[in-house]
């Protein structure tokens, strides 16, 4: 478009900076000395001023003379005594509530249950899918864990939606909580759910509480954001008439802002429940009861026959619950007139109670546990499938790992670990300078040099290694992938429900594809995390190409462009904040799921942490492990949000120039 | 109208200065800068600037102004649904910025009333519900409330569809519905924000027949902010036109036309078919020593199209009396210069 604008453009739209431009070099010129500059001091140093692996460094001796203390004292020192046991005592109070109430109606009651449930969510379907659901809990064998999970769960998104709702509604009202808590949110979602369970047993110990704060904190995030999204959207007419009319504070919250935010709300219901099912599995780590702990066994022993019952358990809980909030929030909040005659309320409530009873009174008929000869016990055969599976695509599976182990993780990593640690650093702050300017830059130098502080920079550089050959598949595959679905309508029809699918699934759940072809290998949490991320990546684009302004591709049609010059002057350029933010979710995703390879053989980072739960000496590693997640996540953030945020000089003239243009 | 000095509304010197430490830019220099150069220096706007007017009861006074003149805001600040920097309102001779919460509540609850331009509908509400809003935030009993919602809906013409939902209906009977909440607690004051502005031009027009219609029929005072001049004149019989949050002129739409007070106003009104709106008074001159003075008589007042039968009847020029005294003569070519659109032939 801008290369070929017509001879006749009006005057004001020739861009203002048109005559510096002349006399700047090429814009090309600054990073290819940089890159040139990097190389030659790379080749110079090479080996001098790195930083290997020393287990036994300074800070985390320190941070395990912490947890001695901490052990210590935890009875006698009155910040224990007073405040974090008494949480720890709550919550823990809660989840045995909450299991004792889910396995008081026994296995048929509680189906009975969720089939209510799911028939006054969403009538009939989600009724049957909700019974059939809780159903396969028992025929997986798995009735007890499922239940189990259920409760943590519960006790989570509870807590979540009790803190977080009305902290988001408040904030949607609210722009100065809103500047305070959105840094601290950002942090919270960039940050692998890895790295803050060392903290989580320090301060509440091992078991159910301590899963269940960790798993809060992971899904409270959303809980708020949306909640304070579901009152901004809220039409502020309406809100404007409401108090116009002389109606409180308290009248307009119930009366007009609530009931118009309930379907944004549901949602906030719905992406809390998914946020935590992916995490109570993780918490597992962390000796949280539950589902989570087979497929942990499963990951580290390399089972997947162990691992996969659970998984498929946990899926299914995930797909159960996932429908059933999003059907009620879906739910027309008034009757609707016309078409098909309705079932009035009185006889929905009468069905779910016919549900309930019939399930209590099978309760009574049924043995009290879930009948073994109804269970499906398939960990043998399916080990021998995947033994098979291994055997028989050894040739492939191992080309594609070795290729991509040879070609690109290992010279990366030999550079990475073998270049000066500040070598690094400089380069990266030279990144973070020029996509985000000063502030990302000494955010870049802060991390980094943290990293080098507490004794881990090598691990971290190994997990850099692996989360950026992970990004670089995770991008190309999901440009192609969205490119393709936004140009052709039937490409994404096909597609569409299995990103859905893909989207409700805890993260856990693609590490098992990936052990099961790939074994335990640095390459496994690569595969893992590409299929983790690239869904979100590919809808991002989709979306991003799909809501280029038509009024541009018209006005580039009627120029007379071909369809490739279509894509490559006009849609990609314009897409190019979807594009960024795409490139920022597919990175802090990765990481997160290369973190958590660190149980199937990723090594780094994940692993320390790992060790750091299994082995006491090494807790402190851990711990600093998790930290330096957290540092890293930081850096990938903001260097990839640093390039979304600023309206840089360069992309704003040319942005304004053509919205004038096409104006 | 109950106000004993015969005043339903009261503005003066009222200031709305948008941004940070908006009290500082108020009564200092800078308050007297152009809005441009108010931004750069301090970041605030001054949204309304020095604005005073009052409004008779039972009038409908009419601000009008293009987007970012400050009308909008000026109407919130009635209310205090915006909050005013400076000056007085007294509504029905009731001081509104001293009012305390309550008070405020209790205002905006049973005297002055709001139709938005957006409708502000609740579309999780039936029609008969949205109506019935206001009195529910009083705690109206239910039956009581529906009764009298459905009566206003009549009113305004929208029998049969109190059971409907906002959505169901066309924007020109959504704002019916809006025109209708603004009734139902039969306010002393109604005010319109510019509550036909996003409806088709025909639809426009019937709405605009139905705001006089009810005028007529309930007389309430009415403060109706438009960018539109046309509707402007249509409705007003008095015109506030604003420019960068001040009036720059007040008067009867004959005023405007006639006398605009600056370039700004006299390029608003320039397209404005002058011998639909000003009367005699405004063409009339002297007579002539040979003219003579034995034409029809018509009153100052009378709306220069109007004259036109008369000058038709008689060649004689018509004689422009107000009672019994003779304020000058009008003949045929006065009449048609005037009609022709050529300004400032008249006089």
């Amino acid at each position: 478009m801008t290369s070929q604008a017509p001879p006749a453009a009006p005057v004001q739209a020739v861009p203002p900076a048109a005559p510096r431009a002349a006399v700047r070099p090429p814009r090309w010129v600054v990073p290819v000395a940089g890159i040139v500059a990097a190389v030659a001091v790379y080749l110079a140093f090479r080996g001098a001023a790195t930083l290997p692996h020393d287990d036994d460094a300074a800070p985390f001796r320190f941070v395990n003379d912490v947890r001695a203390w901490v052990d210590a004292n935890r009875n006698q020192s009155p910040v224990f005594l007073f405040f974090v046991n008494y949480v720890r005592l709550f919550i823990g109070g809660l989840y045995d509530t909450f299991l004792l109430a889910l396995q008081a109606p026994g296995w048929a009651g509680l189906i009975g249950i969720a089939a209510a449930l799911g028939w006054l969510a969403g009538g009939w379907r989600i009724g049957l899918l909700s019974a059939l659901g809780f159903a396969s809990f028992g025929v997986l064998g798995l009735w007890e864990a499922s239940v189990a999970t259920l409760a943590l769960v519960l006790t989570a998104v509870l807590l979540s939606l009790v803190i977080g709702l009305p902290l988001g509604i408040w904030a949607g009202h609210s722009p100065r909580l809103r500047r305070l808590l959105s840094p601290v949110l950002d942090v919270m979602q960039i940050m692998p759910t890895f790295a803050y369970l060392a903290p989580m047993v320090l301060f509440f110990q091992i078991g159910p509480a301590s899963g269940a704060v960790a798993t809060l904190i992971y899904s409270i995030p959303p809980a708020i954001r949306i909640a304070a999204l579901a009152m901004e959207q809220v039409s502020p007419t309406a809100v404007e008439a409401s108090v116009s009319l002389g109606a409180t504070r308290r009248q307009t919250l119930f009366k007009v802002e609530l009931p118009m935010a309930r379907a944004t709300l549901g949602l906030a219901v719905n992406q809390t429940i998914m946020m935590a099912l992916s995490m109570v599995v993780i918490a597992a780590l962390i000796a949280a009861p539950g589902l989570g702990s087979d497929i942990i066994r499963g990951l580290t022993r390399a089972n997947v026959g162990l691992m996969l019952p659970a998984g498929i358990a946990i899926v299914i809980m995930a797909i159960v619950l996932d429908r059933m909030t999003m059907s009620a929030a879906a739910r027309p909040p008034y009757p609707v007139t016309g078409g098909r005659a309705r079932i009035g309320p009185r006889l929905r409530w009468a069905v779910a109670a016919v549900l309930v009873a019939a399930g209590l009174a099978l309760g009574r008929v049924l043995p009290a546990e879930f009948p073994e000869e109804w269970v499906l016990r398939f960990a043998a055969p399916v080990n021998e499938a995947v033994n098979w599976a291994k055997f028989s695509w050894y040739g492939v599976t191992d080309a594609i790992r070795n290729l991509t182990t040879e070609v690109l993780l290992n010279p990366l990593q030999a550079v990475l670990t073998g270049a000066p640690w500040w070598l690094v650093t400089a380069v990266a702050i030279a990144v973070a300078w020029r996509t985000g300017g000063l502030r990302t830059a000494v955010v870049a130098a802060g991390c980094l040099s943290a990293v080098a502080l507490i004794g881990l920079w090598q691990h971290t550089m190994e997990t850099l290694t692996t989360v950026l050959v992970a990004v670089a598949l995770t991008l190309l595959i999901g440009l192609l992938l969205g490119v393709a679905a936004a140009r052709s309508p039937r490409f994404a029809a096909v597609q569409r429900p299995l990103l859905d699918a893909a989207q409700t699934m805890p993260a856990f759940v693609y590490l098992l594809p990936a052990l099961a072809l790939f074994g335990a290998t640095r390459f496994t949490a690569i595969f893992a995390s590409v299929i983790y991320a690239v869904p979100p990546v590919i809808r991002l684009v989709e979306d991003g190409i799909r809501n280029v302004s038509p009024a541009a591709v018209e006005a580039a049609l009627s120029c007379g462009s071909t369809e490739r010059q279509l894509l490559w002057k006009v849609r990609l350029p314009l897409a190019r904040p979807a594009i960024r933010l795409a490139a920022n979710q597919g990175i802090v995703m990765t990481l997160a799921m290369v973190v958590v390879g660190g149980l199937v053989g990723a090594g780094g980072l994940g692993y320390d942490v790992v060790s750091g739960f299994s082995q006491r000496t090494d807790f402190g590693m851990g711990f600093a492990a998790g930290v330096a997640t957290v540092l890293l996540g930081i850096l990938l953030d903001r260097i990839t949000q640093g390039a979304d945020r600023r309206p840089s000089p360069r992309t704003s003239d040319r942005t304004t120039t053509r919205k004038k243009r096409i104006a | 109208m109950t106000s004993p000095d015969g005043v339903a509304i009261e503005v003066r010197s009222l200031w709305k200065i948008f941004g940070p430490r908006a009290e500082r830019v108020l009564g200092g220099p800078d308050a007297e800068l152009d809005p441009g150069e108010l931004r750069a220096k301090t970041g605030c706007v001054a949204a309304v600037r020095d604005v005073s007017f009052t409004v008779r009861p039972g009038e409908v006074f009419v601000v009008m102004g293009l987007s970012g003149s400050g009308k909008s805001t000026l109407v919130r600040c009635l209310t205090r649904l915006v909050e005013p920097t400076a000056g007085e309102i007294a509504i029905s001779g009731e001081d509104v910025r001293a009012a305390s919460p309550a008070q405020l509540r209790d205002l905006r609850r049973n005297r002055v009333s709001m139709v938005f331009q957006h409708f502000g509908l609740l579309p999780h509400r039936k029609v008969v519900d949205n109506v019935a809003y206001g009195l529910e935030v009083q705690g109206v009993p239910r039956r009581q409330r529906h009764e009298r919602a459905r009566a206003i809906l009549s009113l305004v013409g929208l029998d049969g569809f109190a059971e409907a939902r906002p959505d169901q209906l066309s924007g020109g009977m959504q704002q019916r519905v809006g025109l209708a909440r603004a009734l139902a607690a039969d306010p002393e004051v109604l005010l319109f924000d510019e509550p036909f502005s996003a409806l088709d031009p025909l639809i426009r027009r019937d709405m605009q027949a139905e705001v006089v219609r009810l005028h007529r029929e309930v007389g309430k005072t009415m403060l109706f902010i438009t960018h539109d001049l046309s509707e402007a004149l249509k409705l007003g019989e008095r015109i506030a036109i604003m420019r960068a949050g001040s009036i720059v002129q007040l008067g009867t739409p004959e005023e405007l036309v006639g006398a605009p007070a600056d370039d700004y106003v006299a390029d608003f009104v320039r397209d404005v078919p002058r011998s639909e709106v000003l009367s005699l008074r405004w063409i009339c001159r002297s007579p002539a020593d040979d003219e003579h003075l034995d034409g029809p008589a018509l009153p100052a007042g009378t709306i220069i199209r109007d004259a036109v039968p008369a000058a038709m009847e008689s060649a004689r020029p018509i004689r422009v009396v107000e009672g019994d005294e003779l304020l000058g003569v009008v003949d045929r070519l006065d009449i048609l210069t005037a009609m022709s659109g050529r300004a400032g032939t008249g006089s």
